[in-house]
């Protein structure tokens, strides 16, 4: 007697097998047509090498394995491809998938099959070759391609074959082994030489069997295999089960019965094998068990794959009326059909149509009460409450501590449940849950792997970016110092004439900066053109138009006349500036005669310009305030009162500018008097120029004496300043002191320059200094006057080949020349008419200067400078008068 | 010396003392140097709970900094992508209570979508390939682009961009190869019941245990 190891758990449902088994095995007519699923086994759906259209033999290939575990799929009989399409099949979903829909000719001719008598002679590979082509899977249930399956990696010492059959209802195997028990043997021999003769070889028969048990036993006697029969018990025949129970070995958690040395196949995937290598013969046909009270007659029957369950049931009867549902596979673990359009596959062992009275309706569910039956009747072990209680609160972690993968969904503790709890429907939904975790879990590391992989991408590619600007920079640079290195190299060829010749220098630089303005000027008239023109287009092309394209036009005319005011703005401008350019550009470098020319710039610009110009912005502001202020009233602000106030103040100080405009024509007296003092003033030029001439040869004695002698007015000036600027508590008093000081210590550096040429020059300069400072005052303001009105002469002088190694020497020379001039012509009456305007513009200098501390203007400071300027001015001038007169 | 240890009992004892904690000191210093953890461990514990669809519903730039937010302290009921389900497991990390979804970031769906670019329509403005945090859409400046549906988030962030208005968000469709069973209804509604395994009452043979023994 063979040992034999009780499984843990399991039931002992009613067996209901003798229904089936009272007739023998039939077989039903064609029907009208036969539907393949190209997916009816575990792994890659097969591909249909077939067209709609194509006629195809039994057995023939219509749709052939794709990837490795895959299965080749084939026609059961002959006749027309009528469709390619998506059909139900049998699957718990009651979804469609596609497969191939062959219309039969009724003639049911088939291929020629390639027999092989000497099966065992052939080639492992071969014989596996053969297997696969055939397509055979698993006939138990699940549906795994057998060829795969018997190409185990690891070695195999025991082949175990399963005729349990331990479901309910189903004697599929069981009538296979009665009727065929020879082939089985045979089977199971061609299998134990494709594993290499394993040690042992044994076919496992539960003992509710007695005629299959026989059976085999009589086809087994002088073969190597084993027939054992053990007690009846579901679910025996579950992969695991069955192993444990002929070996009492158990297959690690996740792991293949391979992995210990096993493998085990079903009876009727044994007898395809065989068919298939010996006969040729593709699987396209199975003995299936037809059963259930719903129907007229209840037996196995060999039916061609691709049959709709409509048709076998039509065959046998079928009373849709008595029927509870449709069943496909046993009552255990099979599943309700949603259709019976669905057909016969590769892994249907049963059609159950059961009446009411057979299987009923399952009773509503109760609460749990822990009464531990599920676990002592789960064959794996397993803890059916805890995971139940798991499954509800989706806590998936711990349903996988709690192992819920190896649940092999038997349903035995759903047959024990008191409760009529549907566990195995929660164990499935949770194993589902479990399983669709995984696949998200991983879309999700490779969506977090791309997310990272871009993220760096982008980074780098910033990098480089910022990598290529700074390179672009550097270069940038790099060529900024190789240009300047350039200009200094052409400088320094240059240095040594300008400083053999710093006239020629200076005469350069002053014709460069003259001309830069007349380019200006002809740029500037250039825009003006072309802003014309594009004005007169405008105008052109807004006459043409309609509609809104008008508008466009007229926007676009806007625009370009803006554009050529503002050009002829721009040149007119330009055509002003050479008045204040060219003073600029008689001198600069020396301290006093940028002094001066500050002077000149502020006294350049007639106060009735000055004025008008005041006038203008005054207006302009006057304008967009009032816009601003009728916006504001408009949206109905809160800033419209302090709009107003402004625009108020705006327009008090437009009247007074006007004011002062009109009072103004006093100052236009001097134009008249213009052309005479241009003819002076030409007349002082040529005297300057001889005296510059002159002074070319002068001793540093001389120049440092002139010097000395404007720096010791400027310094008296300055202390005046400062003393006042102290007196009113003004914060720039300090900065003027800082100016004093400097000053000082520049006189006292020409002074000891000086008195190192020639001590006595020195005393006798102290004593002509502040004859020479009230000199040079009004003499500056007098040149001004003639520059304002002429600037050409000062321009050439600017530019004159005489012109002398100093220019403050220049200045001063100019000044004295200007004053001679003056003299030769009617000082005295000149001095006086200088002296009532300098009044008057004091007055309202100061009159201002009030109203700017009333009014809390910013500009006090300005203005208060300005007055104080004047009255050192007036009084200049009028002790110049007293002198002269 | 070990005279003098025996003979002073607290000199003894402060040695030992002394002695011993230089060497903890010295093991906890190795151990502290050798298994030195890089970075924040409970990032990357929140990061692999957040379900990466990058979609920025949280108002952080993907899931790594959000996750970096939460184990700063904001709140974990931000990702409408994962909906009550990561927010548990968030929750159960950090052993905090698990708030409801904050419904201000969006409401959570059953139905998963992907992205599909109406091909004819699409103009090929390339805004789309720069929106998608996944690198999912296929296209180059002019030509039609499309999306790899398997490796598309459901985002959205493609969407809004389309200055044509051709990407549509589909539901994705449930196939026969990720069909999983559905939890039997809480109400045990008998009629919807597809049950076949629990019919215990008409399968009655509830035999006696009948423990096969060795045969």
């Amino acid at each position: 007697m063979i040992k034999v190891w009780n499984l843990p758990g399991g039931i002992h449902p009613a067996e209901n097998k003798a229904q089936s088994m009272q007739a023998p095995l039939g077989s039903i007519s064609l029907p009208s047509e036969m539907v393949h699923p190209l997916g009816q086994h575990i792994g890659a759906p097969a591909e249909p090498t077939v067209a709609v259209g194509d006629k195809v033999l039994a057995g023939q290939l219509i749709a052939s394995a794709k990837g490795f575990i895959s299965a080749n799929i084939h026609a059961s009989t002959s006749g027309v491809v009528s469709a390619i399409e998506e059909r139900p099949i049998v699957h718990p979903s009651g979804m469609d998938a596609p497969c191939i829909i062959i219309t039969p000719d009724g003639l049911d001719q088939s291929i020629v099959f390639e027999r092989s008598a000497d099966y065992l002679a052939l080639e492992r590979d071969a014989l596996l070759e053969k297997i696969r082509n055939a397509g055979i899977t698993g006939m138990g249930g699940a549906g795994f391609p057998t060829s795969v399956k018997l190409n185990p990696r690891d070695a195999i010492n025991t082949l175990i074959i399963n005729g349990t059959e331990c479901e309910p209802y189903i004697t599929a195997d069981d009538m296979l082994m009665q009727t065929r028990a020879d082939d089985v043997v045979k089977g199971i021999e061609l299998l134990a030489h494709l594993l290499g003769n394993p040690e042992r070889v044994v076919i496992g028969i539960e003992d509710n069997k007695p005629d299959a048990i026989k059976a085999m036993q009589t086809a087994a006697q002088g073969s190597s295999v084993e027939v054992t029969s053990f007690p009846t018990k579901y679910p025996s025949g579950g992969e695991k089960q069955l192993i444990y129970i002929l070996t009492g070995k158990e297959v690690p958690s996740g792991q293949l019965p391979g992995s210990i040395g096993i493998v085990l196949q079903n009876v009727g995937t044994t007898v395809a094998a065989l068919e298939a290598v010996r006969d040729g013969k593709p699987l396209f046909e199975r003995i299936t068990t037809v059963v259930g009270e719903a129907l007229g007659s209840q037996r196995n029957i060999l039916v061609k794959l691709g049959t709709p369950i409509r048709h076998v049931l039509e065959q046998h009867a079928f009373d849709e009326r008595k029927a509870s549902r449709l069943i496909a596979g046993g009552p255990m673990m099979g599943f309700a059909l949603e259709s019976s359009d669905a057909p016969i596959v590769k892994s249907s062992n049963c059609i159950l149509a059961p009446s009411q009275q057979e299987l009923s309706d399952p009773p509503p569910a109760q609460a749990c009460i822990r009464c531990g039956m599920c676990a002592e009747a789960c064959p794996a072990s397993l803890l059916p409450q805890q995971m139940y209680w798991y499954t509800l609160a989706e806590d998936y972690d711990k349903l996988d501590a709690h192992n819920l993968r190896d649940c092999i969904e038997c349903g035995a503790c759903s047959f024990v449940c008191p409760s009529n709890i549907p566990l195995v429907q929660y164990f499935r939904a949770g194993k589902g849950a479990m399983r669709q975790i995984a696949v998200e879990k991983e879309k999700s590391d490779r969506s977090r792997q791309r997310f990272e992989f871009r993220q760096e991408r982008i980074v780098k590619a910033e990098a480089e970016k910022e990598a290529k600007r700074a390179a672009r920079k550097l270069a940038a640079e790099a060529a900024k110092k190789k240009l300047a290195a350039a200009k200094a190299a052409g400088e320094s060829k240059e240095t040594p004439t300008a400083s053999a010749d710093p006239v020629a220098t200076a005469m350069a630089n002053a014709k460069a900066k003259t001309l830069s303005p007349a380019e200006q000027q002809a740029k500037l008239e250039r825009a003006l053109s072309s802003a014309s023109s594009r004005v007169e287009k405008a105008r052109a092309s807004v006459a043409t138009s309609e509609g809104d394209k008008q508008q466009r036009f007229e926007a676009n005319l806007k625009q370009a006349e803006l554009k050529q005011q503002e050009a002829q703005q721009k040149l007119d401008e330009l055509k002003a500036a050479p008045v204040n350019s060219a003073p600029a550009v008689v001198d600069e470098n020396d301290p006093v005669a940028a002094a001066i020319a500050r002077a000149k710039a502020k006294m350049d610009m007639d106060p009735r310009e000055k004025l008008a110009s005041n006038i203008e912005s005054l207006n302009k502001r006057l304008a967009k305030s009032e816009d601003k202020l009728a916006q504001a009233k408009s949206d109905g602000g809160n800033t419209v009162e302090a709009l107003q106030t402004g625009l108020d103040k705006l327009k008090e100080k437009i009247a007074t500018a006007e004011k002062e405009l009109g009072e103004l024509p006093a100052a236009t007296a001097r134009i008249p008097a213009a052309p005479a003092e241009l003819d002076a003033a030409s007349a002082a030029i040529e005297r300057a120029k001889a005296k510059a001439a002159a002074s070319a040869s002068m001793s540093p004695e001389e120049k440092l004496k002139d010097q000395l002698t404007s720096m010791t007015g400027r310094i008296d000036k300055a202390q005046s300043k400062l003393a006042k600027a102290k007196s009113e508590g003004s914060d720039t008093a300090d900065a003027m002191q800082l100016g004093v000081d400097k000053m000082l210590a520049k006189r006292e550096k020409l002074r000891g320059e000086l008195a190192a040429i020639n001590p006595a020059a020195l005393s006798e300069l102290d004593a002509t200094a502040s004859a020479a400072t009230k000199e040079t005052a009004p003499l500056e303001q007098s040149v001004a006057s003639v520059v304002e009105q002429n600037p050409e002469p000062v321009m050439e002088k600017g530019a004159a080949p005489v012109a002398p190694k100093d220019a403050a020497t220049l200045a001063i020379e100019k000044a004295k020349a200007k004053a001679a001039a003056s003299a030769s012509m009617s000082p005295e009456e000149k001095l006086r008419d200088q002296l009532a305007s300098m009044e008057k513009r004091l007055d309202k200098a100061q009159q201002r200067l009030e109203k700017a501390t009333a009014e809390g203007d910013a500009n006090v400071d300005a203005f208060r400078s300005a007055a104080e300027k004047l009255e050192g001015k007036l009084a200049a001038t009028r002790s110049e008068l007293e002198a002269l007169s | 010396m070990f005279e003098l240890l025996i003979q002073n009992p607290f000199l003894g004892a402060l040695v030992a003392l002394a002695g011993l904690a230089l060497i903890f000191g010295a093991i906890l210093g190795y151990a502290a140097v050798q298994f030195k953890v890089e970075g924040d461990p409970i990032v990357d514990q929140l990061d692999n709970l957040l379900p990466q669809t990058q979609c920025g519903q949280c108002s952080f730039p993907g899931c790594r900094p959000y996750a970096e937010a939460i184990a700063n302290g904001d709140a974990i009921n931000k990702c409408p992508p994962g909906g009550q389900g990561t927010i548990n497991a968030i929750a159960d990390l950090l052993d905090v209570e698990a708030p409801t979804l904050d419904e201000e970031h969006g409401e959570e769906t059953e139905v998963k979508t992907v992205a599909y670019i109406r091909e004819d329509e699409c103009i090929g403005c390339t805004k789309c390939i720069q929106a998608c945090p996944m690198d999912a859409i296929l296209g180059a400046a002019k030509q039609m682009h499309t999306v790899i549906a398997d490796e598309c988030t459901g985002c959205d962030l493609c969407v809004e961009p389309c200055p044509v208005d051709c990407i549509d968000m589909l539901p994705v469709e449930s196939t026969l190869g990720d069909w999983k069973w559905d939890k039997p209804p809480a109400s045990h509604d008998a009629i919807t019941l597809k049950l076949i395994a629990t019919d215990a009452s008409t399968l009655a043979g509830k035999d006696s245990e009948q423990n096969g023994e060795a045969a």
